[in-house]
């Protein structure tokens, strides 16, 4: 299995599609079933923001080796909107569209790392990490 | 992907397959309300042994299924949620506050048929769809 992946997200199917393919890639990498739910779940959460707010994106799924430490690095990113207040959107139960508003700062908490850019406009990009537990 | 879903007695049971999606999702919901009216059914099992990710979308959906059916006069009890989901659940802040839910089929079975059977045993129950809301399912969670 290639170590690096690019999946396009423009509909709910695509969600799947994405969080299939990022829990075969940590199947590769060695992670438990518990961390591979947390990892397709996060990927479930970016994707739909992507398919929600900005119609259309891309995730990147990366196999990594840093120093001794293996991971995942999933990337989503797209040029909608953008998001005018992060910090804002970083909070449990702030929602622009009626949800929960808990994807965001759940994913934070599923992962290990976690880092966002966004400008109004512009567009988003999220970059998640999770690292195996040596 | 369609949910099969099963009548068996006063109850429909909805066995949720490992990957659906979103819209999915929203036409089990649709499937349910409906058989439940039409069928007149007591209660409702969700079955998702085999769901692979129980998201914020997936959360709300089974929510709003147990609120809805709720509303029609049928509890309905969550079974399945392995270790792995419920783990991640709490980590993304979810909850199914307000939701039965009960470790398998064979146990959801059993916490409908407590629920029920009082009511089947006297007969004519004066209760209808529109009464008082019975213990669990109506509690709305917090959003
Ligand atoms: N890719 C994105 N582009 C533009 N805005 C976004 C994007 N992702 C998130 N947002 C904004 O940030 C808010 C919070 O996102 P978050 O995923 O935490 O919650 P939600 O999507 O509203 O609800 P939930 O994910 O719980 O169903 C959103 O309501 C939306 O306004
Ligand atoms: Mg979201």
């Amino acid at each position: 299995m290639a170590s690096a992946e690019r999946i396009g997200i423009r509909s709910d199917r695509d969600i799947l599609l994405a969080r299939q393919r990022g829990r075969e890639l940590g199947r590769s990498v060695g992670f438990v079933a518990t961390d591979l739910t947390l990892i397709a779940t996060a990927i479930s959460e970016l994707a739909r923001n992507i398919v929600l707010y900005a119609r259309e994106g891309v995730i990147e799924l990366r196999v990594v080796t840093e120093d001794s430490h293996r991971g995942l690095v999933i990337v989503a990113r797209d040029h909608g909107p953008g998001i005018v207040d992060v910090n804002r959107a970083m909070q449990d139960g702030y929602s622009t569209s009626g949800g929960l508003g808990l994807g965001l700062p759940g994913v934070k908490r599923l992962m290990d790392g976690f880092e966002i850019h966004s400008r109004a406009g512009r567009g988003t990009t999220v970059q998640i990490a999770k690292w195996l537990r040596t | 992907m369609d949910v099969p879903v099963l009548k068996q007695g006063p109850f429909l049971i909805a066995t949720v397959q490992s990957a659906l999606t979103d819209a999915d999702l929203a036409q089990m919901r649709r499937l349910l309300i409906e058989q439940v009216g039409k069928f007149r059914s007591r209660g409702v099992i969700v079955d998702v042994t085999a769901v692979d990710v129980l998201d914020s979308y997936a959360c709300r959906t089974l929510r709003d299924i147990a609120h809805m059916t709720g509303f029609r006069g049928a509890a309905t009890v969550i079974v399945g949620i392995h270790p792995e989901l419920a783990f991640t659940m709490v980590q993304l802040g979810l909850s199914l506050e307000g939701v039965a839910t009960a470790l398998d089929l064979e146990e959801g079975l059993a916490y409908l048929n407590a629920r029920t059977r009082p009511t089947i045993a006297r007969g004519n129950s004066p209760r209808n769809s529109a009464g008082p809301p019975r213990n669990g399912t109506h509690t709305r969670g917090k959003r």
